[in-house]
């Protein structure tokens, strides 16, 4: 598969900060493609780098063969970039803002249209209304359209999901699924870790380090072995319990209960008996399914060992 | 340089200044306030000047010449001490502005000699001894004038006089208006496309104009043009309320006016954009755009007059644009200065306008 985008050992500092530390990547055409990690992992200074908005310190990157450094004016044409702070103007109206960026791509709403239309279609029955006073999942429907406007082929898409509610962040995923049918090779960002699974490959960053690239499934398979939840009426007095428990490596907060990653030699009736000797009497320890989120933190604390 | 992107640039602009809540309301407003109230107040005319007269002569002049200095509006005899010395006294107590001392015998002397009247003025408030001196000694020639020509003497050389050229009243508001024009620009064309880019790099709309193919020279110009119309429409409002409030219409073509005011605006803004360029917040481009107004008004020449300065400054006035735009107005408002004699200050101007518009779009960066 041809790579729309191929980032070399790139290496990005803010003064005292490392944020890129030398990071590899290389998303096929066509791809969706997911980029995982906290805030402050490093995510948007690699998108400022792709969208030509920065220079890298040292690496090579590479947008549809072209070069970020040399051939920036033509990347720019080419690539469709929605940065993570809305950046339309909230002052121009919904149609304003779109026909200003067609007009800058040099290109018309009219033929660009099939494209955005299952992005568009549910603000254009309020083309009048000012984008500032949009919703938040409605501007990032309208920053996707302008971003589209030039149909571009690829699209760079940095936490667009983010201050959006659950239900336009479905939406708005079932929508990326639209474009890359058409062809479109999309790299998104995000920090909610169940987003990954709708990504044809993911690759995790944190700390400016791509921590590991692979596809969701893959990635979840065998994280399931040896891991429980565990729940009590006290959660804090069972978290610290069992964090000083022999043959359990680690323990966290996972939603309403605890995730504990154990020895393959745990016993789980035999932690509820000796919990309840320790007077924490309704413990319930049962084995969970593991996902994406119980793999960062594992490769997170593999990192920091 | 695609005009079609141009354009569109443009008339984003336009809309965003007519959709903001505060900026079409500044362009008219502020003009209009200044225009009213700062001709007033921000004026060097003195008042109630305090003058002693020591008559020595007590002729018929000598009468004349007090009674004449005292029907003059700001000016007061209010003391007619008998000797210098004790008209020194008084000066010294602070109590009078301006002492005119009348020689013994003026009267007769004028036949024959050039007598001369003896003027001291105060200066702790040098404003107003100075312009007071000047005053008294304009009204003492005038009576002095008129009395030779009833009585028929042959004028002697050495008696002055005093013409204004055009500020015949010497009117500091009729000097005023035109600066105050000057004044007006500088603040608004400089404020408001420094704030207006930094704002966009403040709410990050700057971040999506940046990905697209938009031309660096193509951007810049889109926020200095718009600019043009606000300078045109500053300047219209203050020569409205020039004629209509305090009857001064400019003495020479209202065009150079206006050729003078675009210029101008452009050469604010091409500042006010490379400012820009280099502050991230609107706090840190605030403070260097005041740190340039402010040396643009105390050394243009609006209010204290650059012949004034040291040689040393004169010759840094030359950096500072305002200076020609200033000498443009005052010569076509005051004096009716047609294009050729102005000509160098119009050059001038377009240099600097040139000057600021390369470094605006050299200094903005797409990339960082």
């Amino acid at each position: 598969m041809k790579s729309a985008i191929e980032v070399r050992d790139l290496v990005k500092s803010y003064s005292q900060v490392k944020a890129l530390d030398g990071i590899s990547l290389s998303v096929g055409e066509g791809e969706l493609f997911g980029l995982i990690g906290p805030d402050g992992a490093g995510k948007s200074s690699l998108y400022r780098i792709l969208a030509t908005l920065a220079a890298p310190d040292s690496g090579r990157a590479e947008v549809c063969g072209l070069d970020t450094g040399r051939e920036y004016c033509k990347i720019r044409t080419l690539v469709g970039y929605m940065p993570e702070r809305f950046s339309l103007y909230p002052d121009m109206t919904v149609m304003e803002n779109l026909r200003f960026f067609a007009t800058l791509f040099g290109v018309s709403v009219k033929e660009s249209y099939p494209l955005i239309a299952p992005v568009f279609a549910q603000l254009a029955k309020f083309p009048d209304r000012m984008a500032g006073a949009l919703s938040g999942g409605m501007k990032q429907k309208l920053a996707l359209s302008c971003a589209l406007i030039h149909r571009p082929s690829v699209l760079l898409l940095d936490e667009p999901t983010t201050g959006v509610d659950a239900v336009s962040r479905s939406e708005f995923w079932d929508m990326l699924a639209g474009l890359k049918s058409s062809g479109i090779t999309i790299l998104v960002s995000t920090s909610y870790m169940d987003e990954a699974a709708r990504c044809e490959r993911v690759a995790m960053i944190d700390r400016g380090k791509i921590l590991v690239t692979d596809t969701p499934r893959k990635l979840v398979a065998g994280i399931g072995e040896n891991l429980y939840n565990a729940e009590a009426s006290d959660m804090f007095r069972l978290l610290t319990a069992l964090r000083q428990y022999p043959g359990i490596r680690d323990c966290y907060t996972f939603g309403a209960t605890l995730h504990i990653v154990a020895e393959p030699s745990f016993n789980p009736a035999e932690a509820v008996r000796r919990l309840a000797a320790e007077g924490i009497g309704d413990a319930r320890i049962y084995p969970a399914k593991g996902d994406i989120e119980d793999l960062f933190i594992k490769l997170t604390r593999d990192e920091k060992q | 340089m695609k005009f079609s992107i141009l354009g569109a640039l443009l008339k984003k602009e336009v809309l965003l200044m007519k959709r903001n809540p505060f900026i079409p309301k500044l362009v008219f407003a502020m003009p209009v306030m200044v225009m009213l109230i700062l001709p007033l107040v921000a004026n060097l005319d003195v008042k109630n000047v305090s003058i002693a007269v020591v008559d020595n002569d007590r002729s018929l002049l000598s009468r004349r010449i007090v009674a004449d200095i005292d029907a003059v509006e700001s000016l007061e005899v209010t003391a007619m001490p008998a000797s210098f010395r004790e008209g020194m006294a008084l000066m010294e107590n602070g109590g009078i502005d301006v002492l005119l001392t009348i020689p013994a015998d003026f009267a007769g002397n004028l036949r024959t000699a050039a007598p001369k009247l003896d003027l001291r003025s105060n200066g702790v408030n040098s404003t107003k001894g100075m312009l007071g001196g000047q005053y008294v000694g304009t009204s003492a020639i005038s009576t002095i004038n008129g009395w030779i020509a009833e009585s028929g003497i042959e004028p002697h050389a050495d008696v002055a006089s005093i013409v204004n050229l055009y500020n015949p009243t010497l009117d500091f508001r009729n000097y005023m208006i035109p600066a105050l024009m000057v004044v007006l620009l500088i603040i608004i064309c400089g404020f408001i496309p420094t704030l207006n880019l930094v704002s966009e790099k403040e709410s990050g709309t700057i971040e999506a104009m940046n990905v697209t193919p938009v031309g660096k020279f193509t951007f810049v110009l889109s926020k200095l043009l718009p600019f043009w119309v606000v300078g045109l429409i500053v300047v219209t409002v203050g020569m409205l309320i020039g004629w209509g409030v305090y009857g001064l219409v400019p003495a020479g073509n209202i065009g150079l006016v206006y050729l003078a005011a675009i210029l101008f605006s452009l050469v604010m803004s091409g500042l006010g954009v490379t400012i820009a360029n280099s502050s991230s917040t609107m706090l840190q481009s605030i403070f260097v755009m005041f740190a340039c107004i402010m040396i643009f008004q105390l050394m243009g020449g609006l209010f204290t007059p650059i012949d004034s300065m040291p040689r040393w400054a004169q010759c840094l006035t030359y950096a500072v644009p305002p200076r020609y735009f200033n000498e443009i107005m005052r010569s076509v408002y005051l004096k009716g200065a047609s294009a050729a004699d102005v000509m160098s200050q119009y050059l001038a101007l377009a240099g600097y306008a040139a000057l600021f518009f390369l470094t605006a779009a050299v200094s903005y960066r797409k990339r960082s």
